[in-house]
């Protein structure tokens, strides 16, 4: 454990000096920011427009503006980090493969779990940080809103960017185990994002090869939680994905032992 | 304390280490000396655990290095070939993460690591990044990490290489200090530093052992033979057959100096001889200007053809 929190430790250190980390933060925030603000004034533009028709036909006005602008947002953000998680995961294990610093961390008396741990844990943790400023335009936008919208559909939606984000981290995490070259890194990273994403086309083809390949689509599970809805088979889905690939990455490491041969 | 038996790595077709067996002391100070490619850094990388071997067992402190590589790895401080840094991380907290990982208890680590950085005379340099240093301070870097957890047994990948002068010879102190207490092993392609440092030496070529022995042993053996430089004015055909006429004399080459027109010859003898007055005595009879007359010093790589390729030659010399 003491092992894992020095690992944990460095790699959130080796985040904070090095200008990737800034620059995914700062590109994050601020492309954020700007759709929220896009989808708020279109949202509400849209609604006004619905009003005036309902009063016209004297129906009563039924448009919810807090939860279209949350599930624009959290789509948005899924996509945003499509492009970002790549970075902040390629170096992981390229950087340490090409600097020799491998030779020390696989010398030293600490398990490759505790290894893989220390290092996953750090990129969550950072994107964490990187989503949390994320949260507080939706707060605000709660906090203006009459009625205030459950906040159910706040913790779902950031709960599911969380475990996707996690899932994708993961997964960039063993690809980075896998070579020595960052760049290659982050291009293979990003092709099997594209890959899970477009999973979810199976929606359209019939009988059970489209269900289970829709089960493995890391989007579909993402749209219930932007829904508000916390659904046990996509927490299952995202738990495992990031066990999944936790476990192929020590698995990765320990096989370049003998890989050297 | 180290007990190396048939030991065996190969890549693919490659043998880089083939059947190596020894052992080290407590206490003991070996160097292993080898040209490029002997297989110094893959025997140190499978002592380690940093790989596994193909064959044969190794054992460090009574466990073994592939079964009980976890035990081995507590008893061990290693430096890479390539000292294992982080840029960006200033020597200090690199220092501090490295006796993190080595388990460290904390209420040590600050002590450990001050200590490590006054052996390497880094202690001016505690809060500046690796990634500012030069090569010379990387690699004490690289050596203080290896002593940062106080190890039983400390393996050294050329420890000296890319210091200037006198940091080789500090490092050396250093390496010799730290015998006693500690069980060292360090390899490098040069044989002074072998016999300054080390109680005993494997020489290793093609991944064979070709020699065990002490340094003051494999000294005396390697003067075997002897070389010896002239520089005369000579015409080159009546040179060489006026050496060739000096007894004891095994082997000749002589060479067109390209400035001022002087012919160089390298005259070989057998051991023990020494035939520089009768060369001289030859040059100034024929009345030709002498310019240089000096004894030449085997190079390792001349001491690895003796001792690898000239099976007659090594044959001899051992059994001297
Ligand atoms: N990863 C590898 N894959 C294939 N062959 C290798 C590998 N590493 C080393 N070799 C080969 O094994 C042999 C021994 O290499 P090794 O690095 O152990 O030599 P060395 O004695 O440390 O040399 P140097 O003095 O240059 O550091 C060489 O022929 C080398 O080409
Ligand atoms: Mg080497």
């Amino acid at each position: 454990m003491r092992n894992l929190y020095a690992i944990y430790r460095k790699e959130m250190r080796h985040y904070f000096v090095s200008p990737i980390a800034y620059v995914c933060i700062g590109f994050f925030l601020l492309v954020s920011a700007y759709f929220f603000n896009f989808f708020l004034s279109a949202v509400i533009q849209q609604s006004f427009q619905m009003e005036m028709q309902s009063m016209q036909f004297g129906m009563p006005p039924q448009f919810d503006v807090p939860g279209q602008v949350m599930r624009a947002f959290l789509g948005l953000l899924s996509t945003l980090i499509l492009f970002i998680t790549p970075f902040l995961t390629m170096g992981v294990f390229a950087e340490e493969r090409k600097r020799g610093t491998m030779e020390l961390l696989m010398t030293s008396p600490i398990s490759e779990i505790q290894i893989v741990l220390g290092k996953f844990l750090a990129s969550l943790s950072l994107f964490a940080l990187m989503l949390l400023p994320t949260a507080s335009y939706v707060i605000y936008m709660y906090l203006h809103s009459d009625p205030i919208p459950p906040w159910r559909v706040l913790l779902a939606g950031y709960a599911g960017i969380l475990l996707l984000g996690g899932s994708l981290l993961a997964l960039g995490t063993f690809i980075s185990s896998l070579t020595e070259n960052q760049l290659i890194a982050a291009v293979l990273t990003f092709v099997a994002f594209l890959f899970l994403w477009v999973l979810d086309l199976g929606h359209t083809s019939e009988g059970g090869l489209g269900s289970v390949l829709q089960y493995l689509s890391a989007s579909r599970h993402y749209d219930d939680f932007a829904r508000g809805i916390i659904d046990t088979s996509g927490l299952i889905y995202y738990l495992s994905f990031m066990v999944l690939f936790v476990f192929l990455t020590v698995r990765s490491i320990d096989s370049m032992r003998w890989r050297r041969a | 304390m180290i007990e190396v038996q048939d030991l065996t790595k190969a890549y693919g077709a490659v043998t880089a280490v083939d059947h190596v067996s020894f052992t080290v002391n407590k206490g003991e100070i070996l160097g292993f000396l080898g040209p490029n490619g002997a297989g110094k850094t893959t025997t140190m990388r499978i002592l380690t655990g940093y790989m596994p071997a193909t064959s044969g067992t190794a054992k460090i402190a009574g466990f073994d290095v592939f079964g009980d590589s976890m035990e081995v790895r507590r008893h061990i401080g290693y430096l890479p070939e390539t000292p294992p840094v982080y840029p960006d991380m200033a020597v200090e907290d690199y220092l501090d993460f490295v006796a993190r990982i080595k388990n460290v208890p904390a209420e040590k680590r600050a002590a450990r690591v001050t200590e490590a950085m006054r052996k390497t005379n880094l202690e001016d340099r505690g809060a500046e990044l690796i990634k500012r240093l030069s090569r010379g301070y990387k690699q004490r870097v690289g050596i203080a990490q290896a002593l940062v957890h106080d190890p039983d047994v400390i393996i050294l990948d050329e420890p000296t290489v890319g210091l200037d002068p006198k940091q080789i010879i500090e490092v050396r102190n250093l390496i010799k200090g730290l015998a006693g207490d500690h069980t060292i092993i360090l390899s490098t392609h040069i044989l002074p530093e072998v016999s300054m440092t080390c109680d005993r030496v494997v020489i290793i070529n093609k991944g064979k052992i070709a020699a065990v022995d002490t340094p003051q042993n494999l000294t005396s053996q390697l003067k075997g033979g002897q070389k010896i430089r002239v520089e005369v004015q000579a015409p080159e055909k009546a040179l060489r057959d006026a050496l060739a006429q000096v007894p004891g004399t095994t082997r000749l080459e002589a060479e067109q100096l390209p400035a001022g027109g002087h012919l160089v010859a390298i005259v070989e003898t057998a051991q023990g001889a020494d035939i520089r007055s009768a060369i001289a005595a030859k040059i100034v009879q024929n009345g030709w200007p002498l310019f240089e007359l000096r004894g030449v010093s085997l190079s390792l790589e001349e001491i690895f053809l003796e001792l690898t390729t000239d099976d007659a030659a090594h044959a001899q010399a051992s059994s001297n």
